[in-house]
């Protein structure tokens, strides 16, 4: 497609700019609108004192939460993070065996620029049972914590995850000790739940419902005047059904937990109510964490326009676990074509190309039959041949050969090596052709899953072109110890790549 | 049963699973509990109201219907059932109790949802018949699997009377029977792996019955034997060029880098697969479609299945 190749002869410099010139001309579209996510500046900014991390189920909140806990620590700041069912392995590292419900210091952070970092894992009954204690009474709190529909409620009915997490965010902030909350939140499906949730346990709390139950503990509050204005018959149907329905040990064990609880319930909304205008306040920053896939993109967008309707302050999306290649001027079919002429009776079909046929019967077959015929050396040449022939789809000359001044320069590496044709020299060229037809397929299968991911990430885009962005690659394995956290950081502050 | 970490591919293998036993003359229900129309979307079909319809016909000729539980209509219907309720069931809706008893009291909605599922299993039709041949719930997580299952007793134990306590009874009898099986699906990573044998270790307590372990999303192996990371960058540029391709000398280390991050990754997935043999259940495997599940997939995800004979 360029114009020097035909020649051959243009200078190395001049071809390589009119194709980065091509090049930027189609990132631009992508990339260089949408603006950076700053993250040093925002962990260092002594304004921001509280960073929450949202996203959908196993996008690597947690993970984010602790890498830029450890990270605003490492460079000066007194953190504390507030995780939420981390990865056992994870927590080890960081000193988190114990789950005691408090800020614990890690050790291994490393203190020079005069940080600190404290961490601790939520305990959602134990958050439930503090409020409790310390609200109600000794004899009250008792009544309250042995009560069996407390316990199923505080072990966990959807909802209490959420609401003790915001519970543990204003405790925290409350203490006044960090000067950066770092939270996590809880492995929900829907980013959204962090919101909501804990708004649906303040409403049940202030239900209607549950000022019916507790009327006839105090039939002179207001609550009992509506259930009068219900008219007695109303009310014993009621409750006499739902003793039948629920049993009346149910029933009473849920009056009484009300009846205990009653004087805390304004409490409930007041501290829901009062995290959630923390959230609202200019030193908040909420990051949303996202897989480069679609359900993950799709909550993160849904979430980015709750955020605005909340007024609650987005800093950016961190796009995690994002795959790059340091040979993307190679693609994936033009890795495989080679990986064809150097090993025609390799797993070709058996690679993800295979995968995408769907319902169409055994995959591979066909392809595979298709390859076998060919010698090597003259399927090479066909090859050749027909890349030659057609516009060469990547822009960066190095690996997209110009054809004309090129193609005899292969004939020649192809063929000069195959005439010593010692055995033994022949067999260590099948090993290194099979190894390099290997890695071909792994840079194939490389090249496709960059190019979906792209496509994925260019849909959010499109419609939030505005909403800063950092992308983290994804790390061969696991992120579990404080090297690992460090080396996400690093990636955080400074994007993929 | 199917259920898994979130995100693992419940939704999806249940749906597989339907569609691989709705064998030639059979039918299977697919149910859905957590009201988010997933079965829907991976149909391509409308929104499914509260009502069992006929959605597919599976690779083995069957039939195979989907049914969206919804706790509230359940718990009315119930309500009906039991106490011909009539006017007072909008009354208790009006108040707020049914929001109440199907999202706050512990286990009510759970209990309801296992219990309209149950229902389905023990149905008969007019023949004496089985209604259906098998009944696949696409189940909660793994994180609430064996409470969600367990909530019966829980129940039990609080409606100590009354026809939720029979009910309850009932329910959990049928779960802990032979006929009840739950498949828990994973992926070959760390935390997924961890929760399913986590998950199995609390079911197994619980007495309930474990199936199959799915691993899902399996990326086939590209290469027969990983590369060895100490190749030779100038030998391997060579073998590139003899392929054909140019600037092979920049390419070389590149793919060498490759080789090594996949070789750490086979590693990887070798150390979950030894770690999931160690729990003592049947592992099947399924592929990760490169498009995603689309309806092609699925069903080739159902053939599969079949061929693995779950
Ligand atoms: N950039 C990365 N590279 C490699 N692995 C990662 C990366 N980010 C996260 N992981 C891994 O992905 C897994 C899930 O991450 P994490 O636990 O942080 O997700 P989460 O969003 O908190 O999940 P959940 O919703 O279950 O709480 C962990 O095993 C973690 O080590
Ligand atoms: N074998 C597979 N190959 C490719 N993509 C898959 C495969 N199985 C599932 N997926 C995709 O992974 C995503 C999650 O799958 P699915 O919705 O079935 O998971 P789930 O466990 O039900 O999730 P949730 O916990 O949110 O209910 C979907 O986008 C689905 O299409
Ligand atoms: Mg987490
Ligand atoms: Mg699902």
């Amino acid at each position: 497609m360029s114009p020097t190749s035909p020649t051959g002869q243009a200078s190395p410099a001049n071809t390589t700019d009119i194709a980065d010139i091509a090049d930027i001309a189609d990132i631009t579209d992508i990339t260089d609108e949408v603006p950076r996510l700053p993250v040093d500046p925002l962990l260092d900014d002594p304004g921001t004192r509280i960073v929450v991390c949202c996203g959908a189920g196993g996008v690597g909140k947690t993970t984010t939460a602790a890498a830029l806990g450890l990270r605003a620590a490492e460079r000066g700041r007194r953190v504390v993070v507030l995780t939420i069912d981390p990865a056992r392995r994870l927590a080890q590292s960081m000193g988190l065996g114990e789950l005691d419900n408090v800020p614990r210091p890690v050790p291994g952070t490393d203190p020079a620029a005069g940080g600190e970092l404290f961490a601790m894992m939520l305990d959602m009954k134990r958050t439930f049972d503090e409020i409790v204690e310390a609200h109600a009474d000794p004899a009250r709190a008792r009544a309250i914590l042995d009560n069996p529909f407390y316990q199923s409620l505080s072990a966990g009915f959807a909802g209490t995850q959420e609401y003790m997490a915001m519970e543990k965010l204003g405790q925290l902030a409350a203490r006044g000790e960090w000067d950066l909350i770092v939270v996590d939140t809880p492995p929900s499906r829907s980013a959204l739940d962090f919101l909501d949730a804990p708004q649906r346990l303040g409403s049940f709390l202030d239900g209607r419902f549950i000022r019916v139950l507790t009327a006839p503990a105090k039939a002179g509050g207001r609550a009992g005047r509506k259930v009068m204005s219900l008219g007695m018959a109303g009310l014993q149907l009621f409750t006499g059904t739902l003793g039948k329905v629920l049993g009346t040990a149910l029933l009473r064990d849920v009056q009484t937990f009300v009846a205990a609880m009653d004087t805390m319930f304004g409490g409930f909304r007041t501290r829901a109510d009062a995290t959630y205008r923390l959230l609202q306040a200019p030193g908040t920053a909420f990051l949303v964490v996202a897989a480069p896939e679609r359900d993950a993109l799709r909550e993160a967008a849904y979430f980015v326009e709750r955020l605005a309707a909340d007024r609650m302050p987005l800093a950016g999306l961190v796009l995690n676990r994002v795959h790059a290649s340091a040979a993307a001027r190679l693609s994936a079919e033009r890795a495989l074509a080679a990986a064809e002429i150097l090993d025609p009776a390799g797993p070709a079909a058996a690679g993800p190309a295979g995968d995408a046929g769907g319902a169409g019967g055994a995959p591979g077959a066909p392809g595979a039959k298709n390859l076998a015929p060919g010698g090597i050396v003259d399927h090479s040449r066909g090859q050749d041949r027909l890349r030659s022939a057609r516009p060469s789809p990547e822009p960066h000359p190095p690996a997209d050969a110009p054809p004309t001044p090129r193609t005899p320069q292969t004939a020649e590496t192809t063929e000069d090596p195959r005439r010593p044709a010692q055995p033994e020299e022949a067999a260590d060229r099948q090993d290194t052709d099979g190894l390099a037809a290997g890695l071909l397929r792994v840079h194939a299968e490389r090249m496709r899953q960059v190019a979906r991911e792209s496509r994925m990430r260019a849909r959010f885009t499109a419609v939030h072109p505005r909403v800063p962005m950092v992308e983290v690659a994804a790390l061969p394995g696991d992120v579990h110890d404080l090297a690992g956290l460090r080396a996400i950081g690093e990636r955080l502050a400074s994007g993929a790549d | 049963m199917v259920s898994g970490k979130g995100g693992t591919g419940k939704t999806t293998v249940a749906a597989a699973l339907a569609l691989a036993l709705a064998e030639e003359g059979r039918r299977t229900l697919l149910v859905e509990v957590e009201g988010r129309q997933g079965i829907a979307q991976l149909f391509e079909t409308e929104p499914l109201p509260y009502e069992e319809r006929r959605i597919a016909i599976g690779p083995g000729g069957g039939e195979v219907f989907a049914l969206a539980i919804d706790a509230e209509r359940a718990l009315l219907d119930y309500l009906q059932m039991f106490y011909k309720l009539g006017g007072a069931g909008r009354a208790l809706r009006r108040i707020g109790a049914i929001d109440f008893a199907t999202t706050i009291a512990p286990g009510l909605r759970d209990v309801l949802l296992t219990g309209k599922a149950c229902e389905a299993v023990r149905r008969r039709g007019q023949d004496g018949r089985w209604a259906y041949d098998a009944v696949i719930m696409d189940a909660p997580p793994t994180g609430r699997i064996a409470r969600f299952l367990g909530v019966h007793h829980e129940v039990a134990g609080l409606a100590r009377v009354g026809p939720v306590h029979h009910q309850a009874q009932a329910v959990m009898r049928v779960l802990k029977s032979a006929e009840t099986a739950v498949h828990l699906v994973t992926l070959l990573e760390e935390m997924p792996v961890q929760e399913t044998a986590d998950g199995i270790a609390e079911l197994r307590a619980a007495g309930l019955p474990v199936g199959v372990v799915a691993v899902n999303m399996v990326r086939p192996p590209v290469l027969a034997a990983p590369p060895r990371p100490e190749g030779d960058p100038a030998a391997l540029a060579e073998a590139l060029a003899r392929a054909g391709l140019g600037g092979a000398a920049g390419l070389a280390g590149p793919l060498l880098a490759e080789g090594r991050e996949y070789a750490a990754r086979l590693a990887l997935e070798a150390a979950q697969r030894a770690e999931l043999a160690g729990l003592g259940l049947p592992v099947h495997e399924l592929p990760l479609l490169a498009e995603g599940v689309d309806l092609a997939g699925l069903y080739r995800l159902a053939r599969l299945l079949r061929e693995q004979r779950w």
